[in-house]
């Protein structure tokens, strides 16, 4: 644990709302971590840097080796090849090192069914070497924290799958850690559950200023919440940056979607469109929904073009902007 | 779940002075957080229970009926040897000797405490979250098996105690320091034949996906060695050197009795029985064939506890390299395993 962390108490929550200052130094970090199992290929030469106070996403269809990352991340798994680091450290020569200073929520979390919420919480704290007075203490406040403090004293038989996951969140974040790995917390749980489990992240972050490994397979959950997203497909990492950024990486260039109420007669759409410089293709369909490529961004002369023909945009899209077309573009190798 | 952090007095991480402070420094010792908490958990079970209930009952109902005998016999020699060891000893009545009991249910002593020891933690997916802390992998297996092996310790201590007790209410007089010291190395047996069930149920557990199949599993084993070993060598001897019914030589009988004992110490429970029968029996002179004829040529004489141990080291030595071997194989298979399998 560095001094990086600062302490939460001193800024008022307005303020911590705002973007954290950055801090450069990286949490964690991959070079060619590779894993093979027999002939297939896990994870496949991963390159990746993970920023202190970043809440990174890990994107990938089922399969794609997300989970075998954070395991070699955990040390929990051997890499056939490759290195990781987290916080500078190895997890083949340092695993009890890294493994106190990493929260991990696991996918698919169990607990001792037939012990309660504070007696399952209550021996994470002692593997951390929590103090009983203190364990106590924070069993409470993290249960309070999640929502889960009217069943601490129930068994864990007794919980949905939601209460597990939170009570999950609790157990990860017992020993204090300065970095959480969540692997797929998001499956399984209703729409505001995944709300509120992500409110509850970006405040770790904000607050806290703890870096967080989320993994997922749903973009459309964990984009607005992670700073950068890697996408990751068959072991490999495809993509890597902001949404944005990501959207931008899309190789068909700018395409252009755009419904109209007819206007007056007389006035061709079709050429008009056409005059406008950039412009290739033109396109439309039986219900009036045109397609028009452009060789770079020419949406306000579209507008203009559009009005001067005397109509009326109904719908306008910039095709491969959206998570959809990302989503598409990566993991099934096509665009929307 | 409540999006209060930032306003929450307390903080999820605390700042670095606080944090060191908390927790300790060093890591290690992991395994015995693990066998703690896995002792408490075997001590309060319904299974510990159901068992120390089940061989307290055989164990009385054996020393019960070996205490009538004792008793006559008492009253008229005043100096017999061990009078208060004959109490795990004695079978009349076809009711089994305490000693024997044992050989019998402590190997489901053993399974009961190990047959869900992995696989428990892989069906109820605890596997990645428990070796996720800052515990060595191997810490996991090994607290278990400390674990269990405190708990055998705590079921057959309890047993002898209240065995016992009883025998001295009937029988009206205490042991004397031999036959305590002598009591505590069979003790100490009992705990090593046990623990090599315990072991090879932990290995199945690493094994078999499914608790359910491990039990099944050692349970087999149980019956194998323990119930039909004897016929099995009796089977074996009679196949290999057949006695004639009609006109058997001394040889051949002599052979088919060796090779039966020799296939009998293949299991567990041989070993042990000839053992205990030495160290809780100071009269008894080997634990080889014993022929009618030189039993009763045998000076009436009794051994010292060191000579009795001198007899009995080898069946002790291998059931103890039984126990390593075992938990060794289970120790090696754990850590190749995947944690995600």
């Amino acid at each position: 644990m560095t001094g990086a962390i600062t302490a939460p108490s001193a800024r008022p929550p307005t303020e911590a709302a705002e973007a954290p200052v950055p801090d450069h130094s990286i949490a964690l970090e991959t070079s060619d971590l590779t894993k093979r199992y027999g002939d297939r290929t896990a994870v496949d030469s991963l390159s990746l840097q993970i920023r202190r106070g970043e809440i990174f996403g890990l994107l990938g269809p089922n399969g794609a080796g997300k989970t075998t990352t954070i395991l070699m991340l955990l040390g929990l798994t051997e890499p056939t090849s490759g290195t990781a680091r987290v916080d500078g450290l190895d997890p083949r020569r340092d695993p009890l090192e890294v493994k106190r200073r990493v929260g991990y929520l696991p996918d698919d979390v169990g607990f001792y069914d037939d012990a309660t919420a504070r007696e399952n919480l209550r021996y994470t704290a002692r593997l951390n070497r929590l103090r009983e007075p203190d364990a106590t203490e924070r069993i409470e406040y993290l249960l309070d924290q999640v929502g889960l403090s009217e069943v601490i004293d129930r068994r864990v038989r007794t919980f949905s799958r939601g209460m597990r996951q939170r009570l999950g969140l609790a157990d990860a974040l017992i020993k204090r850690p300065s970095i959480l790995i969540l692997d797929e917390p998001t499956v399984n749980i209703d729409p505001e559950g995944v709300r509120e489990l992500l409110r509850f992240v970006r405040d770790l972050r904000d607050v806290e200023g703890m870096t967080v490994l989320l993994s997922s397979h749903l973009l459309h959950q964990v984009e607005e919440v992670c700073d950068r997203i890697g996408v990751f497909v068959s072991g490999k990492l495809a993509g890597l940056g902001t949404v944005t950024q990501l959207a931008s990486q899309l190789d068909d260039g700018w395409v252009f979607e755009l419904e109209v109420d007819v206007g007056p007669p007389g006035r061709p759409l079709r050429e008009m469109l056409h005059a406008v410089s950039g412009v290739g293709n033109v396109e439309v369909d039986g219900r009036g929904r045109w397609t028009i490529d452009a060789s770079h961004d020419v949406h306000a002369e579209l507008f203009a073009a559009v009005a001067a023909a005397g109509c009326t945009v109904n719908h306008f899209v910039r095709r491969g902007a959206d998570l959809d077309a990302i989503y598409h573009h990566y993991f099934t190798g096509r665009t929307a | 779940m409540t999006a209060s952090v930032a306003s929450a007095p307390d903080a999820i991480v605390e700042p670095t002075p606080d944090h060191d402070e908390v927790v300790a420094p060093r890591l290690r010792g992991g395994w015995r957080i693990v066998a703690r908490k896995e002792f408490e958990d075997h001590v309060h079970s319904v299974r510990f229970v159901i068992l120390v209930v089940l061989v307290s009952l055989a164990g009385l109902a054996s020393v019960h009926s070996a205490s009538g005998p004792i008793r006559d016999a008492a009253n008229q020699a005043t100096d017999v040897p061990s009078i208060f060891l004959y109490l795990f000893t004695l079978a009349p009545d076809r009711v089994p000797a305490f000693h024997e009991f044992i050989a019998i249910l402590g190997p489901l002593l053993g399974i009961a405490f190990g047959f869900d020891a992995v696989n428990g933690e892989r069906s109820q997916r605890t596997l990645p979250r428990l070796v996720a802390q800052p515990i060595h992998r191997d810490e996991v297996i090994n607290g278990k098996f400390v674990a269990g092996l405190g708990a055998i310790a705590l079921a057959l201590g309890a047993v002898m105690a209240v065995v016992a007790a009883y025998g001295m209410l009937r029988l009206g007089i205490g042991p004397t320091i031999g036959e305590v010291v002598r009591m505590l190395a069979f003790f100490v047996v009992a705990v090593v034949y046990i623990a090599l069930w315990l072991a090879l149920a932990t290995v199945l557990s690493v094994l078999t996906r499914r608790a359910a199949t491990a039990a099944l599993a050692g349970i087999a084993a149980w019956l194998v060695f323990t119930l039909f070993g004897g016929l099995i060598a009796g089977l074996v001897a009679d196949t290999v050197h057949p006695v004639p019914t009609a006109n058997p030589t001394a040889e051949a009988v002599l052979a088919n009795a060796r090779l039966e004992q020799t296939v009998r110490r293949f299991s567990p429970s041989e070993l042990y029985q000839e053992a205990t029968n030495v160290l809780l029996n100071p009269s008894k002179q080997s634990t080889g064939l014993v022929i009618e004829d030189t039993s009763a040529q045998a000076l009436p004489s009794t051994l010292s506890l060191s000579e009795s141990l001198v007899l009995a080291w080898w069946q002790v030595a291998a059931l103890v390299g039984g126990v390593v071997a075992l938990f060794a194989g289970a120790y090696a298979a754990f850590m190749r395993q995947e944690v995600r399998a």
